[in-house]
């Protein structure tokens, strides 16, 4: 009980340690460079709070459940041997963490209501929400095939840069025939997912697998799986808006 | 009360979110594994901090990050703050006026990079495995200084709406050619540092100032130029990284050439 407690205050400190350089930077800029009174300042004072308290919480909450669950499953399931599991597994582990990643959740918002302001998409909540849950869910997808690319990759021992190079020769390609106002949201969706959730439970599978599958470096596979997971949502979310566009 | 039922949509949100990879997770632990999930109540308890926590960060997300970084994105380009109240001298605004921005953009990507818990964690490990070689404040001041250059230019292509592919593009040409001629162990290390370091924080900050940017500035369109800077903040450490590993690699060859003649590069990556 004890220990969880300071673990959790830990995981406040942490979440602290985020903000306050922001709120640095900006109460200089608020005092010395701008100079004019602020509105609602507690209410963004409240909502740092409830910022630092909800990740707080979230963090704790991850170490708690998903991640010993996460790694105890990729070390078995790599240890086990059987490949269409692994890939399964993969495929699942990417697309489920993805769709609980926060700064997705917080981009896919942003980015549903600035299509409705510039009138892409119908300015109604319901198409405002599903324009969100699409790009949610295709970012989503993205990050679980990326897994099992990586994966396989892993397996059958590919070249990583070629296939990294090669893939963003290919997102280059599809930018000049994607609609130009997906652009920008698909080059964010790459950095996007690779934070809280996502990247200790991608290593965790990364390194499980590269430690028991011979003459695997384990620095070298753990990191492939982050390399791919960040390249497949541009991609993906290219083709979304170049589908989107036909249709 | 409109914040409580605010707060309890937004758990209520979350938990749907959370539910389809813990269903996934005791579907895989019972069929696959085909064993008991050991510690059932303690990850209980723990998805039940997960969702009331990802609920509770979104609402404050919505109170306090999105409005913060509209608010600054505002400030710094209103029209009388920028010509310090000279209003009406008729010249239009070019992309040095907005100087303020560039600066804030980099503090803010500079300074949310060097506390990043994350990162502290990976620079310790990298410093122990390298035996010293890469510096525990070296690599993260490297790192922030990637993040705090890819946001300020982020800012700047939106203030003067040049295409975001092309700095990527560019980029990424960068990125390869180092590749080839930097030490080898700080290629993982470089790329992994790319994508990682824009925490949860930053992100939705980020993304906030580069729309009220694109808002604000005349003639851009939000949905048209107001994306790209977390693509920025991901890219540009990579470059400063391996940056990083290329003057240590210099650094050995000026020391080592006054004593004696070991080849330097082999020197540094035998050091990583």
């Amino acid at each position: 009980m004890k220990d969880a407690l300071y673990a959790l205050g830990k995981d406040a400190v942490d979440s602290l340690r985020d903000l306050l350089p922001i709120v640095l930077v900006i109460g200089v800029f608020q005092v010395f460079v701008v100079r004019q009174p602020v509105d609602d300042l507690f209410s963004l004072l409240s909502g740092g709070l409830l910022v630092v308290a909800g990740l707080a919480c979230f963090i704790f909450g991850l170490r708690l459940a998903l991640f010993p669950v996460g790694e105890g499953l990729a070390y078995s399931l790599a240890a086990k041997g059987s490949v269409f599991w692994l890939l399964a597994f993969a495929f699942v582990l990417g697309f489920g963490t993805t769709v609980a990643e926060p700064a997705l959740i917080a981009v896919a918002a942003e980015a549903s209501k600035v299509a409705a302001a510039a009138s892409v998409i119908e300015s109604t909540p319901e198409a405002i929400e599903g324009y969100a849950f699409g790009l949610r869910m295709t970012v989503a997808l993205a990050v679980g095939i990326a897994l099992v690319t990586g994966v396989f990759r892993i397996l059958a021992n590919w070249s990583l840069p070629m296939m990294i190079i090669g893939g963003y020769v290919l997102v280059i390609l599809l930018t000049g025939l994607a609609p130009p106002e997906i652009v920008g949201v698909a080059y964010d969706s790459g950095g996007v997912t690779t934070s809280t959730v996502t990247v200790p439970l991608v290593t965790a599978l990364g390194v499980g697998l590269a430690s028991s599958v011979k003459g695997r470096n384990v620095m070298v596979d753990g990191f492939g799986l982050i390399a791919f997971a960040s390249l497949t949502p541009i991609l993906f979310v290219l083709i979304y808006g170049i589908l989107a566009e036909w249709t | 009360m409109d914040l409580m039922i605010n707060t309890l949509g937004f758990i209520a949100g979350s938990a749907i979110d959370v539910l389809p990879i813990a269903i996934f997770l005791f579907a895989f632990q019972r069929l696959v594994i085909r064993g008991p999930m050991p510690n059932r109540n303690q990850i209980l308890l723990g998805f039940g901090f997960v969702v009331v926590g990802l609920g509770l960060f979104l609402v404050g997300l919505e109170q306090t990050l999105f409005p913060l970084g509209r608010l600054m994105a505002q400030q710094l380009t209103h029209p009388e703050f920028l010509l310090n109240g000279a209003v009406g001298t008729g010249s239009p605004l070019t992309w040095q006026d907005f100087y303020w921005v560039y600066v804030f953009a980099a503090a803010i990507g500079f300074s949310t990079t060097l506390a990043e818990p994350a990162l502290i964690a990976v620079s310790m490990k990298a410093n122990l495995v390298s035996a010293g070689a890469i510096g525990v404040w070296g690599l993260r001041v490297a790192v922030a200084i990637g993040v705090g250059i890819g946001v300020s230019l982020g800012c700047f292509r939106i203030i003067t709406g040049l295409p975001l592919h092309y700095f990527i593009a560019a980029g990424y040409l960068v990125v390869v050619m180092q590749t080839i001629v930097a030490p080898k162990l700080i290629v993982p290390l470089a790329y992994d540092s790319g994508g990682v370091t824009t925490s949860t924080v930053t992100v939705p900050l980020v993304t906030a100032l580069g729309l009220g940017l694109a808002e604000a500035v005349p003639g851009r369109s939000a949905l048209l130029d107001g994306f790209g800077l977390v693509a920025f903040a991901s890219l540009f450490p990579i470059i400063t990284v391996l940056a990083y590993g290329q003057l240590a690699v210099i650094r050995e060859r000026v020391s080592t050439s006054k004593t004696d003649h070991r080849d330097p590069e082999q020197e540094v990556d035998h050091a990583l």
